[in-house]
């Protein structure tokens, strides 16, 4: 089940976040979750977004660099313990993670995943019973 | 004092009539001995005997930096390589160096209009002159050595870098004399301050000869007030001979030019025609007596212009003013000279980036830096921060490789940096006050 996150290349400069998001809002895109990972000069916006193929092609004719990437996301409780439980997991299947985010929302905790193999962690993540969310229902959320 | 008297207070008269002969015999010289030259004169119509006076060198084309870079390495040698006792390359780094050929004669020549720089700056030889120019291919630091000697001061040759060391000497041996470039004066004077040094008490430094790199009247006073010392401008370039082309004496109201070796002319860099006296235009030299590599109205691309009157301090030679900027595109950083089309070059050899590019020139506290933004092509964009930090890097070195220097590269959005459809492209914007 995988997902399609929106990837975009930022500029560390005032401004640029905030017109990402006009853009997206002005075209009734929603953005479930997103995060920002940075460097000294640049950044990358991720985001989960309503629909992710027009966000794509909106922000390519804004004249951003944009990509598509497929990422998994997992449900848990939002109790303590539950996330380590779903880590071990893919500890345990050799799983390597190149980067998560995670948001919750009262007793549910979503977790998206950008695995180094998608397969690979997806299989791992079904043999042992750990719920993964579905494109249509993330994306809607 | 002055050190050549006969030739530094010539009556104008005296002068051209030795510039008028000297200009005979090079011209003479490179027709018979450059091919290069004589097929630029053929091309003009010219012969060698339409060349009678200083006056007529306004008919003899103009040679180019790109003039000498087709003849690499040795094309516009005068002189056979029997004759040919010293090569240096300058620092300009688009593509091929330029390479300069040197006689004996060349040599003595050299010494001589370094001697005259060190006397118009007030060394003489009881002083201890430590050189902080590189030496090796650039002309920095044997140019000033080689002077240094012929006055008979005691030259420390420390060349460049190694600023501990630097201070140690100025320290240890009462240098009294520093020549360097002005940037690295500045970090010197805050390196010696750090050091808990007060130069006014502790070092016996009282003279400084800085070039190879324009700066300003507000550097100067900064590095005569941090160092207690007088600041005099050598200028010079490779090509032409090295430093000591032209130095400020004790009034500091322009640099007085070696001229009986080295004729100076303003020109309109638009219309190549020679500009009125007193109007700013782009330096042109002559070469004048010289044998291994005698140049025939060669661009600088430096913008000076001509101060007309009499100087103070005796001397009759023509002086040009600080310089005051480039007609080309080129930066002087760090004393290294940076053309934005070796950047264009080194981006356009990489895949990963567009050749859509800006350089920004900051002076950080005392030296020069080199930013370099460079729009991500969209295609190379992925969802991967190492992967984006490696093109980085790969830019980074390739950038540094060709220029020699280092430099930041900033990776922005694909485009953002300004087009340029109309018009010169404006790739830099130089934030350093000269």
């Amino acid at each position: 089940m995988k997902i399609k996150q929106l990837s975009v290349f930022l500029e560390n400069k005032a401004g640029r976040l905030s017109e990402v998001s006009d853009i997206l809002g002005g075209a009734g895109i929603n953005m479930t979750a997103f995060s920002v990972a940075d460097t000294s000069d640049f950044g990358i916006l991720r985001a989960i977004v309503s629909q992710p193929e027009e966000a794509l092609q909106l922000l390519k004719n804004a004249g951003y660099a944009v990509s598509l990437t497929d990422v998994i996301c997992i449900k848990c409780p939002n109790t303590p313990g539950s996330l380590a439980k779903a880590l071990h997991v893919l500890n345990a299947g050799n799983v390597q993670i190149e980067y998560m985010y995670a948001f919750s929302m009262g007793e549910i905790a979503q977790v998206v995943i950008r695995p180094a193999d998608i397969a690979n962690c997806e299989r791992a993540l079904e043999t042992h019973g750990i719920e993964l969310v579905s494109s249509d229902k993330l994306y809607t959320l | 004092m002055i050190w050549n008297e006969t030739i530094e207070c010539a009556s104008r008269e005296y002068l051209s009539e030795l510039q008028s002969k000297r200009l005979r015999d090079c011209v003479n010289r490179v027709y018979h001995n450059v091919p290069y030259y004589r097929k630029r004169m053929q091309e003009a119509g010219l012969l060698p005997g339409d060349i009678r006076t200083i006056d007529d060198l306004k008919k003899l084309p103009f040679t180019y930096k790109q003039d000498l870079r087709d003849n690499y390495p040795f094309g516009v040698f005068a002189a056979p390589m029997s004759e040919i006792v010293r090569l240096h390359a300058s620092s300009g780094t688009t593509g091929r160096p330029t390479v300069v050929g040197r006689t004996r004669k060349d040599l003595d020549i050299w010494s001589e209009c370094v001697a005259r720089s060190l006397f118009l700056s007030g060394v003489s030889n009881k002083d201890i002159v430590q050189v902080g120019y590189g030496y090796g291919l650039f002309t920095g630091g044997l140019g000033l050595h080689y002077g240094v000697e012929n006055i008979g001061a005691a030259v420390v040759p420390a060349s460049g870098g190694n600023t501990k060391k630097q201070i140690q000497l100025i320290h240890d041996f009462g240098t009294t004399v520093l020549a360097c470039t002005p940037s690295y004066a500045l970090y010197i004077a805050d390196a010696i301050k750090d050091a808990g040094l007060d130069p006014a008490k502790d070092l016996k430094l009282r003279v400084g000869i800085f070039g190879a790199e324009p700066w300003s009247e507000a550097m100067r006073n900064e590095i005569q007030t941090k160092l207690n010392i007088k600041a005099h401008d050598i200028y010079g370039l490779s090509e032409v001979m090295g430093p000591g082309v032209a130095c400020d004496c004790e009034f500091q109201n322009g640099l007085h030019v070696c001229e009986d070796y080295f004729f100076p002319e303003i020109i309109n860099p638009e219309t190549g025609e020679q500009c009125k006296p007193g109007e700013v235009g782009e330096l042109v030299f002559t070469s004048l007596g010289v044998e291994g590599m005698p140049l025939i109205r060669y661009r600088t691309h430096d913008l000076s212009r001509i101060i007309p009157g009499d100087c103070p301090c005796g001397r009759s030679t023509v002086r040009i003013a600080k310089l005051m900027g480039r007609s080309d595109d080129m930066l002087i950083i760090r004393g290294v000279n940076v053309f934005p089309s070796q950047v264009e070059s080194v981006l356009l050899s990489m895949s990963e980036t567009e050749p859509h590019y800006m350089l920004i020139v900051d002076r950080k506290g005392t030296l020069d830096t080199l930013t370099i933004q460079v729009e991500i092509q969209e295609q190379f964009f992925a969802d991967n921060i190492k992967g984006l930090q490696a093109v980085e890097k790969k830019i980074k070195s390739n950038l540094e490789s060709v220029l020699g220097i280092s430099v930041i590269v900033q990776l922005v959005e694909p485009k953002t940096l300004q087009r340029f459809e109309q018009g010169k492209a404006q790739r830099v914007i130089d934030n350093r006050k000269f």
